[in-house]
């Protein structure tokens, strides 16, 4: 938030002045306090070890399957990220349920946390801004969470190397690296917005309950709810259905509602990332499929153009929560 | 933004706090109600007053952690509405039942603030274990707060106000809920601060100790301050008169010389050898001159200091009942 040094107040005389001093001054401290803090919590510890038991658990099924039908895949080590072998879903869906959680378990006591223990008024008559306190733990919980998903990236390329026994490519790295990028944005998406419930709930618990309502309520009945309020909007043409087909405006209608929950948006970025092969992410009329080579790999940039506006959507998502949980803060009454 | 920029005016140099018809609105509600008053340097001026009365409202302006609706005041020449920063490096603040982290040792609790403050590693080092020792903590300056009873938390913040040093402490509730002997060593604590040249804010409702250490107090009522001054002015104000003295002596015709005291309102015969005055200053030389004068022997003479509870019942109990309030009207 560079624009912070120069939010005005209004006096009460009806002067706008400016505040003085830096809105970043102790950030460093909070964020490496927050950040050994969640290091060593034990709550930190459980989420880490699901999440990685959960992982290893798809990546065992994914190599399974791989092993036993090595096709001449160019991009075998993606596929350890995508193919699911029933009942475990693959290991980036396993993440996209999962990571929420984590960034939930980080976030939902941020404030109310210090709120609770008697600590906010203390440390906030230290000389610092509310800002470098908001801001310092939001960046300690993402590099917590950057941490944890870089050390599951590693774990995976490593069994990768290990089971499969063939050296990834330098596109696959890439890939995969983009994949950790916006798994990281995505993770941003749920910390700030368990921060956000932080600031607006007193109590830790029913800031935490509320965070895992909106959660499963996006990744679960969010995709269900989609296709049929699309279908309310605007009803399919029984001449598409006679045909077989899906009547285009609902089905964009259903895609535009399923993005507002980032997990879709985190779904389709990474079909669009790790899996090569995919062209577009919308329906798309056979016409505009002209003179494509099916089944051909996009080059790594145009894949990336095709995830573009889905990181971004989860960037701004980040941005939009984190902003709305600083102007509660800013206002917020911090006496006990 | 210069610095004469964001100074408030104050009267007087030595003035460290200067609030202006300073008054916080929520909503319709008003918590502070347009008060005035002036900190002297070096001065312990205690905040007193029933829950919910403005006390930690007004703190809470000073020191910049909430806006202020309108009026102003002016710690150590800041604005703390423009300048929280500046005030907040020199002022000292222990909240009412101050928190720690419970994970972490005295010792990282007190760097934590510390590295807020903006202290190199060296001087933390050296300031951390210096307060550690004048508070009493040295030894358990490793173990974990969560550890630490009541007293020893608030020591712990006492701590960090000394590791700022801070020309000026704001302390909330500082002896609520402690021991008696814990409460005697914080008030011997903040006796050492006021000793050093700290301007000592002190809210408490625990009376006698606010009196013990005070020069002045304000007391709060529906934010306002209802009275202000020292205890003795006040027991002058609210009382009628300042001074009970005691006199256990014999001779004759005691109680009319006794009586005749200048500034002695009332003598009451309590025995044969007994007497209690009333009066407006400290009569106990005057008595014993005039005990030695009617060749009496004087066995003992006492005075009832005026009591802070004394007073505080006693407005409150004028407060409830006007015709009689009328008379005291401060």
């Amino acid at each position: 938030m560079p624009a912070t040094s120069r939010i005005r107040r209004r006096h009460p005389g009806g002067r706008v002045m400016r505040r003085e001093g830096s809105p970043f001054q102790g950030l460093g401290t909070v964020a490496v306090k927050e950040l050994a803090d969640h290091l060593s919590s034990a709550r930190m510890l459980v989420l880490e070890w699901l999440i990685v038991l959960t992982a290893l658990a798809a990546l065992y099924g994914a190599i399974d399957s791989l092993r036993q039908n090595t096709a001449e895949d160019p991009f075998l080590l993606l596929r350890l990220f995508t193919v699911d072998r029933a009942p475990l879903p693959s290991f980036v869906a396993i993440l996209g349920f999962l990571i929420p959680l984590m960034a939930i378990g980080l976030g939902f006591d941020a404030i109310n946390g210090e709120h609770n223990r008697r600590t906010l008024s203390r440390v906030l008559a230290q000389p610092i801004y509310r800002d470098a306190l908001l801001m310092g733990k939001f960046l300690a919980g993402l590099a917590t969470l950057a941490i944890s998903l870089a050390a599951l990236w590693l774990l995976v390329i490593g069994l990768g190397l290990v089971f499969l026994g063939v050296p990834p490519g330098g596109e696959e790295i890439a890939r995969s690296l983009a994949f950790l990028v916006i798994a990281i944005f995505y993770a941003g998406v749920w910390l700030a917005l368990a921060m956000l419930l932080s600031i607006v709930f007193r109590s830790p618990a029913t800031a935490a309950l509320v965070a895992l309502g909106v959660w499963l309520f996006l990744t679960v009945l969010w995709p269900m709810l989609a296709p049929a309020l699309a279908q309310a909007i605007a009803p399919p043409d029984p001449r598409y259905a006679a045909l077989g087909l899906q009547t285009p405006e609902t089905a964009i209608w259903a895609q535009t509602l399923a993005r507002l929950s980032p997990n879709h948006l985190f779904g389709e970025a990474m079909l669009a990332v790790l899996s090569p092969t995919t062209r577009s992410l919308g329906p798309v009329f056979l016409e505009q499929l002209r003179g494509a080579v099916m089944g051909a790999p996009l080059p790594f940039g145009q894949s990336l153009l095709i995830a573009w506006p889905q990181t971004v959507g989860l960037i701004a998502g980040t941005i939009v929560l984190f902003v709305a949980g600083y102007v509660v803060f800013q206002r917020q009454e911090i006496r006990a | 933004m210069s610095e004469a920029d964001s100074q408030v005016g104050t009267k007087a140099d030595d003035f460290v706090i200067v609030a202006r018809y300073l008054t916080k609105r929520y909503g319709e509600a008003c918590a502070v109600d347009g008060i005035n008053f002036d900190i002297a340097r070096g001065e312990v001026f205690g905040l007193l007053g029933p829950n919910g009365a403005g006390k930690t409202t007004t703190i809470l302006m000073m020191l910049g952690l909430t806006d202020i609706s309108s009026g102003k005041v002016g710690v150590l020449g800041y604005d703390p509405a423009r300048a929280p920063l500046q005030v907040k490096r020199r002022v000292g603040y222990l909240p009412d039942s101050v928190g720690f982290y419970d994970n972490l040792t005295a010792d990282e609790n007190l760097a934590y603030t510390a590295k807020l403050m903006g202290l190199s590693r060296t001087e933390r080092a050296r300031r951390i274990a210096a307060a550690l020792a004048r508070v009493g903590l040295s030894d358990v300056a490793g173990r974990r707060v969560a550890t630490f009873s009541r007293g020893m938390r608030q020591r712990l913040g006492l701590a960090e106000i000394i590791v700022k040093q801070a020309e000026i402490a704001i302390l909330d509730e500082p002896t609520s809920g402690l021991d008696p002997q814990a409460t005697l060593e914080f008030l011997g604590l903040i006796g050492e601060l006021k000793a050093e040249g700290v301007t000592v804010l002190l809210s408490s409702h625990m009376l006698d100790q606010v009196q013990r250490v005070c020069n002045r107090v304000a007391l709060f009522q529906a934010g306002r301050i209802v009275l202000m001054g020292a205890v003795a002015d006040l027991a002058r104000q609210v009382l009628g008169a300042g001074f009970v003295v005691e006199v256990e002596a014999d001779g004759p015709g005691l109680a009319r010389r006794l009586a005749t005291i200048a500034g002695v309102t009332n003598v009451e015969t309590l025995a044969e050898d007994r007497f209690r005055m009333t009066a407006d200053r400290d009569v106990r030389p005057d008595a014993a001159r005039a005990v030695v004068a009617a060749n009496g022997s004087l066995r003992r003479l006492s005075v009832d200091e005026p009591s802070l509870e004394a007073i505080y019942a006693r407005y409150f109990q004028d407060q409830a009942a006007p015709s009689r309030g009328a008379r005291h009207a401060a």
